[in-house]
């Protein structure tokens, strides 16, 4: 707590490029279990198998000379080799080797590994799958390195190596109580063989030293807290220039012709470089532009202004969002592409004693973190070298190798801290950027600066979708009969041509995976075309999926007249395994493998209940206050949270109070686990309450903060509470950076109905309820 | 020329006088702990003290700074951390980190002026933007390094 400044080093996030490790090892001498690129075997997690780890490219390494070195003074590196955007990666990776490494937590520091994922297994950070596909590679590492230790020691004092045991930092022998440093051993450890993964000792979960036992602060929250922690944007090198763009602000638009005559004569710009615009589909390629060069960030935007640029807006110049709403609604009304029916729907909504039904829309949305897009490159001796914030730091290195016409293995990607990633950064379109303008400048440094609103108007955003919902009851309020439409433009349409319906990562999140026990259930996918780049935004296609499911339980429970509690655990059904592989092709379940992690209603019905005791269901509220109930299987996790929502006499809204329950299984950081749902929480409150982007003439209406908006201190929930499902090893664990999420609008929606009896059907919430 | 002092040192800077002091603060000098977050004055990530007033200063010309005490982020801790810098780590608040430069610089800024402050204030007060939804460990966070500091 009083830690001197001048007794830390002013390293931000370490980069773990080739060169550094050399230098490393040779600097420091005694470094050992250092990368060598020989002899890293490759496991696919359980063997056999495309789901899971194994189903992603490259799967996993779990050798330890990949992620470890241990310096002559004892302390131990460890490398992350996923970006770190604010979910605690790059202290929950290191943690679970340390704990199997039996390394004393205090004296391990963390280095960022560029993109290279032959050497250390998939980098791709998102899907919410770093605990869920590296928890056992990691163990797996640590438990290695361990072991070499004892080895080492056991050979120093010429005794059985089952007379010692490491713990601690240390290893001891465990008769005469002798006992040398990791430090001390680190050498000859290194030269140990790596033991085959079928002979590592993991350790019983009851020894875990640090994994799951909370009291764990983040590794960069020094140099956060400080100002010393380097993101993408705080890239500097010598002689580097810095370049924004202008890009066509509609969809495959073009540059027709553009005059820089004013631009040249703002004093710091240096040059101006033409990109060219790709064929679209365009998946991950820049959306070409112009560029302008300068001294400074701020000499490049007044540059930029002083632009004249004809734009040729191409075929989606006349995308409208209000007119796009409609063609959802009328798609949804008529019949789908059928994913997933069981029993009879029609007979089923045929002898109903009500009917219920409700259309759901909710606009794009844009991701905005708060660091925006940003990369830095440099080309010298026909090496490129690349400095940014990317989730995907392979996907980055294998696009600028194509886009450069450079071989890959000349390509370095060093990851730097992302400020907020929610899915934009898996994209690397502005790392090319950098690269095609460093090339245009015969290889010079320059570092392309998205500016917010380049961000707000050149994203991948969050899908828009019409939900239409047909329910029926018995005269007993039981549900007998639902159908779901789900009308929304898909992903894959940045990668396709003209693709037109949800595949099974997006029906998959929570639409044919809709766990409730209805006899008759037909669930539908309309045709819709995309006029603007969609892209995963946190938690994806479940964003729009939970919310219309979840406010519609909350309507048929009040059809039904009958409490969202009661309701919703009757609709959720016994405790069973749901049976969806078997019942629609488009389960996708996370790309996991459904046997080991199916649909566990038992899951789902516990979460129902630890969040409503724990918010106090059914206690007493002040008058225009209501309790709002939604649950959500994502990600494989299950999260319920209870939202109060109060409205007051004009109609303003305000949040007294949050809760969340998750169950993922086992947790390596369990406050890492709690700030991803409170963060979640406001999250899920903004695009409920505030965010909405929406097109006119091809291009998007909104531009900054001022009109994109997100809640803001006086906006977030009075309380927030987090209940976390305690487990034990009985379950693998779940994605926790996303599942937070879904649940939080319809909870809230649901708040509001018992609060005011009026149910919002489209979100943001904005001012619908504001009275005049 | 124009001279800046920033964190007690001068600087002489060769530079538009329009340029805001966020990007003199950090591409001329190099002090990117100030964050650029929107450029219009929204979000608070550019956050520094001027005459140590909280300041947002990707509005501020650099000029108008000039002859002023500036202090960043970088140069808010003495020999030990803030108050507020070690409330922040105590409640392990970032998540991505990106705005809290911003945010500890307003805090930093509210707890001089209201040492005392209540959660009406800090609303009313800390404006900053956290896309991360670090808001609750935020209001904990002040309420602990008021509580430091007047111990």
């Amino acid at each position: 707590m009083t830690k001197h400044l001048r007794d830390v080093p002013t390293s931000g996030i370490e980069n773990l490029s080739r060169r550094y490790v050399l230098k490393g090892v040779a600097a420091a001498g005694g470094l050992v279990l250092a990368v060598r690129l020989l002899g890293i075997s490759r496991t696919s997690a359980d063997d056999a198998s495309k789901f899971g780890a194994a189903g992603m490219p490259h799967g996993t390494v779990n050798d330890p000379r990949a992620f470890v070195s241990i310096a002559a003074d004892g302390t131990v590196t460890i490398v992350c080799h996923r970006s770190e955007m604010g979910q605690g990666v790059r202290t929950g990776m290191p943690l679970i080797l340390a704990d199997e490494l039996e390394a004393d937590w205090s004296r391990v520091k963390v280095a960022q590994a560029p993109g290279d994922e032959v050497r250390f297994g998939n980098q791709d950070t998102d899907g919410s799958r770093s605990t869920r596909h590296f928890m056992k590679p990691m163990r797996q590492c640590g438990a290695a390195a361990r072991m070499m230790l004892e080895a080492a020691a056991a050979k120093r004092w010429g005794v059985d190596v089952a007379e010692v045991e490491a713990k601690n930092h240390q290893v001891v022998h465990k008769t005469s109580g002798r006992a040398l440093g990791y430090g001390d051993l680190a050498v000859e450890a290194g030269a140990m063989p790596v033991p085959a993964s079928d002979k590592l000792r993991l350790k019983d979960p009851a020894q875990f030293r640090y994994i799951g036992k909370g009291g764990i602060d983040i590794i960069d929250g020094f140099d956060i807290t400080t100002g010393r922690a380097k993101y993408g944007q705080d890239v500097r090198l010598p002689g580097q220039k810095y370049a924004v763009i202008a890009r066509p602000p509609v969809l495959g638009g073009k540059v027709v012709s553009f005059d820089a005559s004013q631009t040249m004569k703002v004093a710091g710009v240096a040059k101006v470089v033409q990109i060219a615009e790709p064929k679209i589909p365009s998946a991950f390629l820049p959306s070409g532009g112009v560029a302008v060069v300068a001294d400074n960030t701020w000499a490049a935007i007044e540059g930029r202004k002083a632009l004249k640029i004809e734009w040729d807006h191409g075929p989606h110049g006349a995308y409208e969002s209000k007119s796009y709403r409609g063609a959802l609604e009328t798609t949804a009304r008529q019949p789908g592409n059928v994913l997933r029916s069981e029993g009879d729907l029609d007979a089923g909504l045929a002898g109903a004693a009500k009917k219920i039904e409700a259309e759901y829309y909710i606009p794009h949305l844009a991701h905005a973190t708060m660091e925006p897009p940003s990369a830095t490159v440099r080309i010298r001796d026909g090496k490129v070298e690349a400095w940014t914030s990317v989730q995907s730091p392979q996907a980055a290195h294998d696009l600028l190798a194509k886009t450069l016409g450079v071989a890959p293995e000349n390509v370095t990607v060093n990851v730097m801290l992302l400020g907020g990633g929610f899915g934009r950064k898996s994209k690397p379109d502005f790392a090319v950027e950098a690269g095609l303008v460093s090339k245009a400048l015969d290889g010079a440094p320059v570092k392309v600066v998205w500016t917010r609103e380049d961000d707000i108007h050149n994203g991948f955003y969050h899908t828009v979708s019409v939900e239409r919902l047909e329910g029926g009851l018995d005269k007993d309020g039981k549900p007998v009969a639902w159908r779901h439409n789900s009308v929304a433009p898909t992903i894959m349409s940045i990668f396709a041509p003209d693709p037109k319906h949800e595949v099974p990562f997006e029906a998959g999140m929570g639409l044919v995976d809709m766990p409730f026990d209805v006899k008759n259930l037909r669930i539908e996918n309309g045709a819709a075309e995309a006029h603007t780049k969609i892209g995963w935004f946190r938690s994806v296609s479940n964003v729009s999926h939970a919310f219309a499911i979840q406010s519609f339980a909350g309507e048929l429970a009040a059809a039904a007249g009958q409490d969202q509690k009661e309701f919703i655990l009757d609709l959720i059904g016994p405790a069973r395994i749901v049976d969806a592989k078997n019942t629609t092709k488009d389960f996708w379940d996370y790309g996991e493998n459904p046997d080991v992690y199916p649909i566990d209603t038992g899951r789902l019905r516990k979460v129902v209940e630890l969040v409503t005791e724990k918010a106090g269901w059914g206690r007493k509220l002040p008058p225009g206050h209501g309790l709002g109930l939604a649950v959500h299987r994502s990600f494989v996790t299950y999260v319920a949270a209870v939202v109060e929502a109060a409205v007051d006499d004009k109609g303003n809204v305000t949040v007294p109070r949050v809760d969340i329950a998750i169950d993922c299984g086992p947790t390596v950081n369990p406050d890492r686990v709690r700030s991803q749902m409170e963060g979640a929480a406001i999250m899920g409150l903004s695009l409920a309450m505030k965010s909405e982007i929406s097109f006119k003439d091809g291009k998007v209406l909104q531009s900054n903060f001022d009109d994109y908006e997100v809640l803001r201190i006086n906006e977030a929930p009075g309380e927030t509470h987090v209940h976390i499902a305690p487990h034990g090893y009985d379950v693998l664990p779940g994605g926790v950076g996303e599942p937070g999420v879904p649940p939080i609008a319809p909870a809230l929606l649901n708040a509001i109905f018992v609060a005011t009896g009026k149910r919002i059907r489209t979100l943001p919430l904005g001012d619908q309820l504001l009275k005049a | 020329m124009l001279a800046l002092m920033v964190n007690n040192r001068r600087y002489e800077l060769d530079i538009e006088p329009e340029t805001p002091l966020l990007w003199a603060l950090r591409d001329e000098i190099g002090l990117t702990g100030t964050k650029f977050g929107c450029g219009i004055a929204q979000c608070g990530a550019c956050t520094v003290h001027v005459d140590g007033v909280a300041t947002r200063s990707c509005q501020l010309p650099v000029a108008e700074a000039a002859g002023k005490k500036i202090t960043t982020i970088e140069g808010l801790a003495g020999d030990t951390l803030h108050a507020v810098q070690q409330a922040w780590i105590a409640e392990d608040v970032p998540q991505c980190g990106y705005c809290q430069s911003g945010q500890v610089m307003a805090a930093a800024a509210l707890l001089a002026a209201n040492p005392k402050p209540t959660d009406a204030d800090i609303d009313a007060e800390i404006t900053n933007i956290c896309r991360c939804g670090t808001y609750p460990r935020i209001r904990a966070a002040i309420h602990r390094a008021a509580a430091m500091a007047s111990r």
